[in-house]
């Protein structure tokens, strides 16, 4: 039991805070709950504070739309809040499809997929073409061109208001991140990551790498689903400093060596042992 | 012969891809990518606005003005008591995500606190426009007007029939019915209904409740179900009609024809045999 909860204490959480989102996401539609109203697009907590997506508002923009102020707070509330503790924390901890995208690579892991499949032919960047590409159309068409598409929300408002045909963009993301492409669509495609990728930058909260410690035996890299973040295991004790990091912490976890943790970006710290550590070597 | 193939062989492994051919080729990849998917995307995107069959709560902005402002929370169809708005869904057919009513299952019941649009983050759903006097107002609404199809419509056969007029939410002012002799039997009466568009809110209750098969009286979107005869034509004894006037301007086209005076093209002939 205590090894279980070593090994998948993140992951516990994670799926819970996800779920718990959820549940009130539709008691709020259903039961009329205030707690949490709308869904990831825009929502209301107890009907007082707003909540928007930052990349949605950013599209309308674009688009021409008159901003409302609530839209805009909400915005304001979401990005500083992803600001301080990582911007892709809503990736692993908020995102419905990130239980999607995660079964189909615990599926690759186990069926040995990423061992035949050594090769990614895409670059890691798609994502921030596309949200270029988003602000283009949105432009040309004067609507948010990426909301019209996002599977994300379908998918959100298909688990909130009925699914409809948002089973089958569930079915696609889910074949396509196991057959085609190893974190396909989290790590790859969707401009929702790459926008928050851009947000977490200089986020506080981040994943502390201890050198001393590490063994080499890569579990982390192997169960990173964004594994270019940590280049820096078993070379140099510093944070994980990528934006594209989601903190989702399955690192730390099965870490046999302590060598991976969570803790406030210790910025003095992290600039200074560099160059020590070159004059050293 | 025999020196030939290794020389071959040596170029093609010892010339190294030079690094601006590699950039060029992976710039021009990415370009199409981003060309082809774009070209889908705004495809897609297009066929999207172009949907205008489509009612939308109370308040809501113009359809081109809508989309772009809609931000597809989905709080306006939590806050409908009636279960009247619905998100549109793939497999809907209508712009994903954004709100609408089919009032021939559950029309807009009116509600005079319109808990609909008070709770809409973005503004797509305006209050001004459904308030007078800063005080929240459902009659002024505009989802759409009621059309009545007289070829489906049994009133209009002379079956006496008022489902609509007893449902409509703005009773004998929305809809009226209209007495006419039924030559037919000579001694009944026809009670046709009619719809005044300029009270209409286009609520769904007559469609709601109307007895055909399909309905006989049903709501379109203003645009859709309305003519519009422009600044050619003026109500000169309607003081409020002649108000359309302000702002127009008058344009003079010149064709062959009316290059010359009136009198000349007509007596010149020629060019017609």
């Amino acid at each position: 039991m205590k090894h279980l909860y070593d090994k998948y204490r993140f992951l516990f959480l994670r799926r819970l805070t996800q779920i718990s989102l959820l549940l009130l996401y539709i008691a709020g539609n259903y039961l009329g709950w205030t707690l949490l109203m709308g869904n990831l697009s825009s929502s209301s907590i107890l009907g007082i504070i707003p909540l928007s997506d930052p990349y949605a508002v950013l599209q309308m923009f674009a688009a021409g739309a008159a901003l409302s102020a609530n839209l805009l707070i909400g915005a304001a509330i979401i990005v500083l809040f992803y600001f301080v503790i990582g911007g892709r924390a809503f990736c692993s901890w908020v995102c419905p499809v990130n239980m999607i995208t995660d079964a189909a690579n615990y599926l690759r892991r186990t069926f040995d997929f990423d061992k035949i499949q050594k090769k990614q032919p895409a670059s890691r960047h798609i994502r921030y073409w596309i949200i270029g590409l988003s602000l283009i159309i949105s432009v040309a068409f004067g609507v948010a061109a990426f909301e019209f598409i996002s599977p994300v929300s379908m998918v959100h408002r298909g688990i909130i208001f009925g699914l409809g045909f948002g089973w089958a963009a569930m079915l696609v993301i889910f074949l396509f991140d196991l057959f085609v492409l190893k974190n396909g669509w989290c790590g790859h495609i969707c401009p929702i990551g790459g926008f928050y990728s851009l947000v977490g930058r200089f986020s506080l909260l981040r994943v502390h790498h201890n050198e001393a410690h590490c063994t080499l035996c890569m579990k982390c890299k192997v169960v990173c689903p964004e594994s270019q973040v940590l280049h820096m295991i078993g070379k140099k004790s510093i944070p994980v400093l990528s934006g594209e990091c989601t903190n989702c912490g399955r690192c730390v976890e099965v870490c046999d060596d302590d060598a991976l943790e969570f803790s406030i970006r210790k910025f003095i710290e992290a600039s200074s042992s560099q160059p020590l550590k070159e004059n050293i070597s | 012969m025999s020196n030939r193939l290794p020389d071959k062989e040596r170029k093609m492994r010892k010339q190294p891809v030079s690094d601006r051919r590699a950039f060029l080729l992976s710039a021009a990849r990415a370009i199409g990518l981003a060309a082809m998917g774009g070209l889908v995307w705004s495809a897609y995107v297009d066929e999207v606005r172009a949907s205008e069959l489509l009612l939308r709560p109370p308040g809501a902005l113009k359809e081109e003005e809508f989309l772009r402002t809609c931000i597809k929370c989905g709080m306006c169809v939590e806050a409908c008591p009636y279960d009247t708005l619905l998100l549109a869904k793939p497999g809907d057919q209508k712009p994903l995500g954004t709100p609408y009513f089919v009032p021939r299952d559950i029309p807009c019941y009116m509600c005079t606190d319109i808990p609909c649009v008070p709770v809409c983050p973005s503004g797509a759903l305006d209050i001004e426009s459904v308030s007078t006097d800063n005080e929240l107002d459902i009659n002024i609404a505009d989802m759409g007007l009621a059309v009545i199809d007289h070829e489906s419509c049994i009133a209009f056969w002379g079956i006496q029939c008022d489902a609509c007029y007893r449902a409509c939410p703005l009773l004998d002012v929305a809809i009226t019915v209209e007495y006419e002799k039924n030559a037919r039997t000579g001694k009944h009466a026809f009670l046709k209904p009619v719809v005044h568009a300029d009270a209409c809110t286009g609520c769904g209750l007559c469609e709601h409740a109307c007895v055909t098969e399909k309905a006989a009286i049903f709501v379109l979107p203003r645009e859709v179900a309305m003519g519009k005869a422009g600044t050619h034509y003026i109500k000169g004894w309607d003081k409020k009609d002649e108000r359309r006037l302000e702002g127009a301007s008058s344009k003079t086209t010149t064709t062959e024809i009316s290059k010359k005076s009136a009198v000349d093209s007509l007596n010149d002939s020629g060019d017609l045999y």
